[in-house]
């Protein structure tokens, strides 16, 4: 490799030096011309199927590593009512256009129900007041986007698991998918799914306060739900129906929530 | 060198001892297939690890010290600002400072992005992606370096080659006066003072940083451990640490790749692959393994 071949040892020193000189430019020439095929093929492997397939196990590994180390019942951080961010910043959809959303908002959200079928035993449809009147947990938590920023707000609302028990899941029941009322692109309505350890969890609640206020629009209003130990895009807004179902395969694009479908992994954990 | 010498050399010296001239042949045992191998993975974790970071980072151009972000008030922020002309500024702010960084920084390509699409994985936005790249390799230099660690427990690697001795110390000033005249004379093929601590503070510091204040952006790990959480002084402190330590894994990349490039690049390139490097010709041929 660094052995020069026998011809070049009657060169001239000054030959010899234009000679690395004209290797060394072509060796950056070569370094720029890999880095920018090296980008192009990380575009291309970034859209293989197989790549995606590959890298994605990372998710299993994530979850498995995850449930091991935080166990069922670990709880989500709670923090006194000083830390609470002065605004809660709303994101994706924070003003739903769909006629549905609309005439039950001009209302009030006093025609809403919050229906809950699919694999249980008794389908339930409860009202705002009916679900403001139940037994409450109030949790001030922190809210962490995929995109990295934290807020941290006060939720208020009676805990997912006393619903269902009150509908009382099947044992076939794998998942719980939550259906709402907004779409993002104005064609497809957010949803999102998460297993029952995440249903059950104590801190798992469907919201319909923030910071002893009721929901306001921006943030999920008339009811959202909170799944503290995940990142915010599990946390579905604009809640109108959920279902217990053995698999989500056959919902939308069949990955388990809105942004599921379009390449985000269904474990948000981290 | 062939290929297959190469490839051969490559796994020679599992468990022989490093930095002992082996006077049977013409080459001297450098690093072992551990050290090389660890080498060589880290190298494409980071790579991958610092480029689908920045995608990541790109998604919300931000940093801030606590547990929540105070939108109105980061310590550093990339954004893109219209000027009086029309014209599309990228800006960096620092704390109280503001650069115009149009191309690198805040605005590159006609789009408004922190950092420009050659150095994201992918080169456009595309989060989602980012993330996946990110844990994947995250898991593989986790694995990788637990590995190493074992390894480097059991043969007392870090204690042996690592370790300052008194007289290390004593020669401290001396190191760092020969790397500022840029004159890296090592003696015997033994790491000097400032090799030491640098690689030492990499090891011990700056990848063990990496990987803890990554956990502490999971929210299912601070379930797990409220404590870590505490440790760094929030998630948003843990983000801003891990930003921050990031950059000087490249600084130390750099000044490591340059230090290679002023000492012989071509031997030490061939110690760290093959595991071996040509014995001295003369004694006044400067040899330092970096």
């Amino acid at each position: 490799m660094s052995r020069r071949p026998p011809s070049d040892i009657s060169l001239t020193r000054r030959t010899l030096t234009r000679r690395t000189l004209t290797r060394r430019t072509l060796l950056q020439r070569s370094l720029l011309g890999a880095a920018a095929l090296g980008l192009a093929g990380c575009d291309r492997l970034s859209e293989n199927d197989a790549v995606i397939s590959l890298l994605g196990s990372a998710e299993t590994l994530n979850l498995k590593a995850q449930r091991l180390l935080a166990g069922r019942e670990s709880l989500a951080v709670e923090y006194p009512a000083s830390m609470i961010s002065p605004v809660f910043r709303p994101n994706g959809t924070v003003d739903p256009q769909t006629a549905l959303y609309r005439n039950l908002a001009a209302n009030d959200f006093a025609d809403w129900r919050l229906t809950v079928g699919g694999l249980v035993n008794t389908p339930l449809a409860l009202s705002l007041d009916t679900l403001r009147s139940m037994p409450a947990r109030t949790q001030i938590t922190r809210h962490d986007c995929v995109e990295g920023w934290s807020a941290i707000g006060q939720w208020s609302g009676p805990v997912l698991g006393d619903i269902l028990e009150q509908a009382g899941v099947r044992p076939s029941a794998r998942y719980v998918v939550f259906h709402c009322m907004d779409q993002l692109d104005g064609e497809h309505n957010y949803y999102e799914s998460i297993d029952m350890v995440a249903a059950f969890h104590p801190q798992t609640l469907l919201a319909h306060s923030l910071n002893g206020e009721p929901l306001p629009v921006g943030n999920g209003a008339p009811l959202r739900l909170r799944v503290e130990r995940q990142l915010g895009y599990k946390m579905a807004k604009y809640l109108k129906g959920i279902t217990l179902v053995a698999h989500f395969d056959d919902i939308q694009g069949g990955k388990g929530g809105y942004w599921e479908d379009r390449g985000y992994t269904w474990y948000a954990g981290i | 060198m062939s290929t297959h010498t190469a490839v051969r050399h490559f796994f020679r010296g599992m468990g022989m001892p490093e930095h002992t001239p082996d006077h049977g042949r013409s080459r001297r045992l450098r690093h072992r297939l551990p050290v090389r191998a660890w080498h060589w993975i880290n190298l494409w974790c980071m790579i991958v690890l610092l480029l689908s970071g920045l995608q990541i980072f790109n998604a919300h151009p931000a940093l801030y010290w606590g547990s929540a972000s105070h939108f109105d008030a980061p310590w550093l922020e990339m954004y893109a600002m219209r000027g009086a002309d029309g014209s599309v500024h990228g800006v960096t702010a620092l704390g109280p400072w503001q650069f115009t960084t149009t191309g690198v920084l805040g605005y590159s390509g006609e789009s408004v992005r922190g950092f420009p699409a050659w150095v994201t994985l992918p080169s456009y936005q595309f989060l989602s992606m980012g993330r996946v790249w990110h844990f994947f390799f995250a898991w593989l230099f986790a694995i990788s370096g637990a590995l190493f660690a074992l390894y480097a427990l059991w043969t007392g690697h870090f204690r042996r080659n690592f370790w300052l001795s008194g007289r290390d110390w004593r020669g401290l000033g001396r190191d760092i006066i020969n790397h500022l005249k840029l004159r890296f004379h090592a003696h015997s093929g033994k790491y000097n003072s400032l090799q030491k601590l640098s690689y030492l503070s990499v090891v011990f510091v700056a990848l063990p940083l990496m990987i803890v204040t990554g956990l502490c952006m999971s929210p299912t790990i601070n379930a797990a451990a409220p404590w870590l959480l505490d440790l760094f002084g929030g998630r948003q402190s843990a983000r801003s640490i891990h930003f921050i330590t990031a950059f000087s894994l490249v600084l130390f990349a750099v000044v490591h790749v340059a230090m290679v490039l002023l000492s012989h690049p071509l031997r030490q390139l061939r110690g760290m692959i093959t595991g071996r490097v040509p014995r001295r010709s003369s004694s006044s041929e400067p040899e330092s393994p970096s």
